[in-house]
């Protein structure tokens, strides 16, 4: 490979001995992997930095360094807004499509409070922001940043607003005006917390950069539904030295939807698979819009809000800014995010085999479910909060859940009875009946037949263990 | 404003002054330059030997700097198969107005680069007898529930179905009174002489009881080029091909989340049907549940397909109604979560509109307000670019709401 080649080598081109040839090669172990070869590996993986590699740090290797930095930059760049813990870093992407590699960095979701809020309302929608969180396959699902917009237009409610959220939150703030006077009195409250200043446009670019540069902070670029005057954009910060910039091609919730749709994806794709640097920056997405709309209810616009938020999340969106804090509109959202941005190259899969909970002895009931994660955390909890004592047969349904698993055949009647004998139950129970999940009431005979134990058919949904238990268990 | 550094005279190269044109000013300092920066002015065999130079770091531009752009377009050797579900009188069949799914150029709308000749379209779930479902989904179905015709014409009066899905849960060998072919085939004509909607007929998932089943129902519906869903790799497929071609229907190839499975039942319908009358079916797993696995399999078969797969180009169809076997979709939850009846169908419609995105043809729904979004949606995705206005969206700053 020449240099020129090397230059930002796409995720499919890059492997592990180029990495490795620009490596001090000594198999040292500082970095805490057997050899130079192996870090590379990991390194090619994005499973650990480059910082990792201590002699790589010194001068001697300082044009390595540079070198395996520009090679290793992501098609997107990453960005990072606010400082210390709760640091959001967003982009970062390698690929378009999650199956070409994994994406990295969960688009951070923004909610919004306003300089007109009153103080109990805008604090109750920090604190809302700040504690929301849903347990799901072992992950904390959260909201990342506070949007503080200024509909006031008065530049000392605006420093005034900012410096109560930040005084209330640890959660990095994006400053929304589109007037230089009332970011710069934001600006000042916050001056050393890295906001995202929302945003530089046509108009009003020269005075937002130099604020950008003045107070070091990132900066979004918007340019609604122009392209070119987006690039154009990204052109000028960059010849203003502004680097950490964050894309706004603008957020359609109704008509002009396709065309958000399409420039999203024209973005990403013209920087994952065109090598267009002036485009390779996260995307930021403003599903808010939706509520500038008429609608008859809250309810309609927070729908129509989520509606798009879902839409932008499967289509490249790194941040969006929302205004409902509604559980039932946030969750799914957070939800697919989370689905969205799991490393496609892992199945999520729990360790198949005999588990007990409590203290089983031979005449506890022993349930069966599937080694999806979620399937057998969900039944995993169901059956702790029962307080009866048990085993759980985990089959191995290549992590499937029970329904498609059956369906697929992933589960049959076969891995069940094998995965009976593998465990030697038959040691530790003295009766032989089995409690199977509702969804696999198909397999019932067949299970009978190849394994000799009785099949009792349990809920359809895992939460109805402790009752089914306690009724048909004595 | 911080301080900023000393201006300097510097001899530029003429391609470099092109660049600069716009700026005002040119302001200098010592930097270290980056290898990328040097290329312009240096061979590469040069820079070893000058690693410091003075070189321009901040340049204060005083006009946009004009970048063009142009839409990043692709050609496909590939495209996806066209597929008539529904057949009219003259084409010998009952239905008013057949549907046409597939024909895509382009990953799922991609319009920057090809229109998409067909809008997807949603087909309402009906059940020939009683099945668990939902609260929220129940409530907009309570009089109907239990009676498939009349389920069905109120899905088309009512919600506006494009097409039915009558599912056949009442052949189900486990249940204490399965009934028998020539029974579902009766109700298979009883809903095609209610509604002139294409319909969707299927089994109960049981591939002995299900093939018995289609024998008699695409006997009876000659000609309706019903969708047949589903046909699966452990059922007699040569069998089941034939019956379908036969009697003028289409076959819902079903494979569950694995690539290899839908190219091979593909492959194995190929040699008995035209590739018009297949469409396919990769599994469709419930947000939060798996989604990500039945998203990611539909993403890789529809690029495959356009990149010159042939045994991945039919037309997709995904069961959305399996969005409700997440149990946040129907379970009430702590408040916070808010009310089930909205969390509910807003769960099925983020299932849908994250596979529309991966390029989904036929979506099979429950909850009305789910099917309307999607709907809405997709009218929405195909309007001609530029409908869009932009001062509806220029406020949302200072608006208040």
């Amino acid at each position: 490979m020449t240099e020129r080649e090397v230059k930002r080598a796409g995720i499919k081109k890059l492997s592990p001995i180029d990495v490795y040839m620009l490596l001090p090669k000594t198999n040292c172990k500082e970095c805490g992997e057997e050899n130079c070869i192996a870090f590379a590996t990991k390194v090619v993986n994005r499973e650990v930095s480059i910082d990792q590699c201590p002699p790589l740090l010194t001068k001697k290797y300082e044009k390595n360094y540079k070198q395996l930095s520009e090679m290793l930059r992501p098609a997107v760049r990453e960005l990072s807004v606010g400082t210390g813990e709760r640091m959001v870093t967003v982009g970062g992407k390698l690929v378009m499509y999650r199956h070409e590699f994994t994406y990295f960095n969960p688009t951070a979701i923004a909610i919004d409070v306003t300089d007109e809020m009153s103080d109990e309302e805008m604090l109750e929608i920090v604190k809302k922001t700040q504690e929301f969180n849903y347990t799901y396959i072992g992950n904390q699902l959260k909201l990342q940043m506070v949007a503080v917009r200024s509909t006031s237009n008065d530049p000392e409610k605006f420093k005034a607003t900012v410096k109560k959220v930040a005084e209330n939150t640890n959660l990095p703030l994006i400053l929304c005006s589109f007037d230089p006077a009332i970011l710069e009195s934001g600006l000042m409250a916050i001056s050393k917390d890295r906001p995202l200043i929302y945003a530089a446009t046509k108009d009003n670019w020269r005075d937002v950069a130099e604020l950008a540069l003045m107070y070091n902070c990132p900066l979004v670029v918007s340019a609604p539904n122009d392209l070119t005057l987006l690039r154009s954009l990204v052109k000028t910060m960059k010849e203003y030295s502004i680097e950490d910039l964050a894309l706004d091609p603008g957020t359609f919730p109704s008509e002009g939807l396709g065309d958000t749709v399409n420039n999203f994806t024209m973005i990403r794709r013209a920087a994952c698979n065109m090598d267009d640097d002036l485009l390779g920056y996260p995307l930021i997405g403003t599903p808010i819009v939706a509520w500038t709309e008429p609608a008859n209810s809250p309810t309609v616009s927070a729908w129509k809000e989520a509606q798009v938020a879902s839409m932008l999340i499967t289509r490249y969106a790194d941040i969006l800014i929302m205004h409902s804090t509604e559980g039932w509109a946030l969750l799914p959202l957070t939800v697919l995010r989370q689905n969205i941005y799991t490393d496609p190259r892992k199945p999520v899969a729990v360790e198949a085999g005999l588990r007990t909970f409590g203290t089983p002895d031979e005449n506890s009931p022993v349930l069966l479910t599937t080694n999806f994660a979620l399937t057998y955390y969900t039944v995993a909890q169901d059956i702790e909060s029962s307080d009866i004592d048990s085993y759980l047969l985990v089959v191995d349904s290549e992590g499937t859940a029970v329904d498609s698993g059956v369906a697929g055949r992933k589960m049959t009647a076969e891995t069940v009875a094998e995965a009976v004998k593998e465990s030697e139950i038959e040691k530790k129970v003295k009766h032989r009946k089995l409690i199977i999940p509702g969804k696999a009431a198909r397999l019932s005979g067949e299970i009978e037949e190849l394994s000799n134990w009785q099949v009792l058919v349990g809920p359809r949904d895992s939460s109805g263990i402790a009752k089914f238990l306690q009724e048909k268990w004595k | 404003m911080p301080e900023r550094p000393k201006k300097s005279d510097i001899k530029l190269p003429p391609e470099i002054l092109d660049l600069l044109s716009g700026v005002e000013e040119l302001e200098l300092e010592d930097v270290d330059i980056e290898v990328g920066d040097l290329e312009v002015w240096f061979q590469p065999s040069a820079l070893a030997a000058v690693p410091r130079v003075i070189a321009p770091k901040k340049i204060k531009p005083t006009s946009i700097l004009e970048a063009l752009f142009a839409p990043p377009v692709q050609k496909y050797p590939g495209e996806i198969v066209e597929v008539k579900l529904g057949a009219t009188k003259s084409e010998g069949g009952s239905r008013g107005k057949p549907v046409i799914i597939g024909g895509e150029k382009s990953p799922a709308f991609y319009t920057f680069e090809n229109p998409i000749p067909n809008p997807p379209v949603v087909s309402f779930d009906v059940f020939d007898s009683k099945v668990p479902l939902p609260k929220a989904v129940k409530m907009n179905f309570n009089d109907v529930l239990e009676d498939p015709v009349a389920w069905a014409k109120f899905s088309v009066k009512k919600f506006g179905a494009d097409i039915i899905t009558l599912h056949l849960v009442s052949i189900d060998p486990l249940n204490p009174k399965p009934s028998t072919p020539a029974e579902a085939a009766k109700t298979v004509e009883d809903v095609l002489q209610a509604v002139d909607v294409p319909l969707i007929v299927g089994g109960c998932g049981d591939p002995k009881k299900d093939l018995e089943v289609f024998e008699k129902v695409t006997e009876v519906a000659a000609g309706e080029r019903l969708l047949i869903s589903t046909v699966t790799l452990d059922m007699d497929i040569e069998k089941t091909a034939k019956l379908i071609k036969e009697h003028g229907h289409v076959a819902l190839a079903f494979s569950p989340m694995d690539l290899n499975q839908a190219r091979e039942l593909n492959r194995r319908l190929f040699e008995f049907l035209p590739k018009e009358q297949i469409v396919m079916d990769t599994t469709t797993a419930a947000l939060g549940y798996g989604l990500d696995y039945a998203y990611t399999i539909m993403e890789r078969a529809r690029l495959a397909g356009l990149m010159g797969d042939p045994e991945l180009q039919q037309p997709m169809s995904s069961g959305t109604t399996n969005a409700w076997a997440a149990r946040e979709a129907w379970q009430k939850m702590d408040p916070q979560w808010g009310a089930r009846e909205l969390r509910g169908p807003l769960w099925e419609t983020v299932t849908a509109l994250t596979l529309l995105l991966a390029g989904v043809d036929l979506f099979m729904m429950m909850h009305p307000a789910a099917v309307r979004t999607l709907q809405n949606t997709v009218k929405r995705l195909l309007e001609k670019r530029g409908m869009g206005d932009l001062r509806t969206i220029a406020n949302w700053i200072s608006a208040k709401f």
